[in-house]
């Protein structure tokens, strides 16, 4: 099992290449190589969090570091150089794999394929394929921007956007697979759907999709 | 990646762009009250009838920290301070939930005796009690409402959002921790509207022996707001950032609880291209490339994908939130010890 955008340099600093930036008097921002380091940064913070976090907003180039009112940002800054990778094994035993079933009838999927070039078989078998990460979330509650699927996979957006995305749409665009929680507008390029529940607040946790999540899509039969 | 409004990708696309300033004036209330969805407040012994609620109104606590792993932004009262006052002066702790009202309008009948006090922006408040007799009420200041007495509050003088505290606190089911609307993500209790029954709960501390808080409203002219550059002021050119310390700022009728629009002297850019979305605070003045910057409020997405000039001091934002369309914002760059620009790795 491969897994891209993982850390595999366990013990070293999470990322020698960092640059903190000021992010007004309660947050930092720290800017990295690429989507992997981020990922590295956010796993060990999450499993060893420096004193005064009060919480972090991963994105494909920086990991924001939302701080408490009290805590001491030159400090703060000075401990997020020194985070050191997790160990993979502990990574990875800290990951939750979830299973989604998908129908792969999406209003996209022929586009898809033509843009791709595979058959509409192969991308299904593209997408099922790789073991997918969540590496972000924002846009709305629940929403996850996963990685990690096959190169082949990378589409442009929808040249228009729709204006309602039915909720459990399975899109793809750019690098990332996702899945609309609930219906929205939505741009991305649909090739199934799940009945899987994304988003719930009277559930703990609400959302299925969080950050270092892994996902495995299997086509519902 | 996909274009500069959307740069992670977005999949909204244009109509539902991250990283925008908020989409014109606040919406419409929702219809269905705030409790419509909790039994226990079908008749509660002490509460609120809301009997009109003007532009906006909305529960609001401090909201949900720490949740952003599950897309989930920090959102609560837009004047932090004001709502904690007004807990305060009642007696409830300052996280208590309370009503946040947009520019007056508020109209609410007791049900029970309840122990009241606004605060924010100075609304003229009036109380009619059943027997039909009226009386003007302070700001800053404990009152009580007996049965079926009404609390009308006016368009405030000066700045946008006041803040009523019912002693006991406002206790619809809390939603992830909080019973703050998120007007941007539609997490919590719906907007209110006329018809809504709010529950009070049973106060836990004793009033304070204070019960005026003399405390100098918002002003009506000029707003200075200190402000720390960066993340991505070397974005922008040195113009720009001489711009944005030294020129008037004025607050358009764009604004919400997500942000305001700002239209002043347009900051320009010293480099091209796109900045993938990235984490957004409360107090980012966001630009995008018309060069008038969005400052954002508590409602402001997770991410964004214009790049962030500077970030209001967090014990300024208060004030921020208190401006209106038409006030000039002045922003001056702060020096606090505690923010100091971390060198660079």
């Amino acid at each position: 099992m491969t897994h891209p955008d993982q850390p595999s340099d366990a013990g070293r600093p999470a990322a020698p290449d960092m640059r903190v930036l000021p992010c007004g008097s309660h947050a930092l921002l720290v800017e990295l190589p690429d989507l992997r380091a981020v990922l590295g940064l956010y796993d060990s913070l999450r499993a060893n969090p420096p004193a005064g976090v009060l919480d972090l907003v991963p994105a494909s180039t920086t990991l924001l570091v939302k701080a408490v009112p009290s805590a001491d940002l030159a400090r703060l800054a000075q401990a997020l150089r020194e985070v050191r990778y997790l160990p993979r094994q502990q990574a990875d035993a800290q990951a939750e794999t979830v299973r989604i079933s998908v129908h792969y009838q999406g209003p996209d999927l022929a586009e898809v394929a033509a843009l791709t070039g595979l058959t509409e078989r192969e991308v299904v078998a593209a997408h099922t394929g790789t073991l997918w990460r969540v590496a972000f979330c924002g846009f709305a509650p629940g929403f996850g921007y996963l990685v990690g699927g096959d190169d082949r996979l990378r589409v442009p957006r929808r040249t228009t956007s729709r204006v309602r995305v039915p909720a459990g749409s399975v899109a793809l665009a750019d690098r990332f697979t996702g899945v609309y929680p609930v219906a929205t507008p939505g741009g991305w390029q649909l090739i199934g759907h799940t009945d899987a529940v994304l988003w719930d607040t009277d559930r703990q946790p609400p959302a299925l999709l969080r950050p270092g999540v892994r996902v495995r899509f299997v086509e519902a039969t | 990646m996909p274009g500069p409004a959307d740069s992670t990708a977005h999949p909204a696309g244009p109509a539902h762009p991250e990283g925008t300033a908020p989409a014109g004036p606040v919406p419409a209330s929702a219809a269905a009250s705030a409790c419509a969805a909790a039994p226990a407040c079908d008749a509660p012994q002490r509460g609120l009838r809301v009997l009109a609620t003007g532009m906006l109104a909305v529960l609001q606590d401090l909201g949900r920290p720490g949740q952003a792993s599950l897309g989930v932004g920090h959102g609560g009262a837009a004047d932090r301070g004001a709502l904690a006052l007004a807990n305060r002066l009642v007696g409830n702790p300052v996280a208590a939930a309370g009503i946040e009202v947009t520019f007056g309008g508020l109209g609410v009948r007791a049900i029970g005796h309840l122990v009241v006090a606004v605060t924010g922006a100075p609304c003229p408040l009036r109380t009619t009690a059943p027997d039909g007799r009226a009386r003007a009420r302070a700001v800053n200041a404990v009152f009580h409402l007996r049965p079926g007495e009404e609390l009308w509050l006016d368009p405030p003088a000066s700045g946008l959002r006041s803040y009523l505290a019912v002693r006991g606190g406002i206790t619809v089911p809390p939603v992830l921790g909080s019973r703050s609307t998120d007007t941007l993500a539609n997490i919590g209790p719906d907007r209110l509207s006329a018809g809504a029954v709010l529950p009070v709960g049973v106060a836990a501390n004793p009033l304070p022996a204070i019960d005026f808080a003399p405390v100098p409203g918002p002003g009506g002219d000029e707003v200075w707001l200190r402000v720390l550059f960066g993340p991505r002021d070397d974005w922008f050119t040195a113009e720009a950032r001489e711009h944005l310390v030294t020129e008037p700022y004025l607050v358009t009728s764009e604004m919400d609880r997500v942000g305001m629009r700002l239209s002043g002297p347009a900051l320009a850019r010293a480099r091209t291209g796109e900045l993938p979305s990235e984490g957004m605070v409360r107090g980012a003045l966001q630009v995008p490339p018309s060069g008038q910057p969005t400052l954002f409020l508590a409602d402001h997405p997770l991410t964004g994908g214009y790049p962030v000039i500077a970030v209001v001091v967090d014990a300024d934002i208060d004030r921020a939130a208190q401006a209106r369309p038409g006030q000039r914002i002045r922003f001056r760059a702060a020096s606090s010890p505690g923010a100091s620009r971390p060198a660079g790795g």
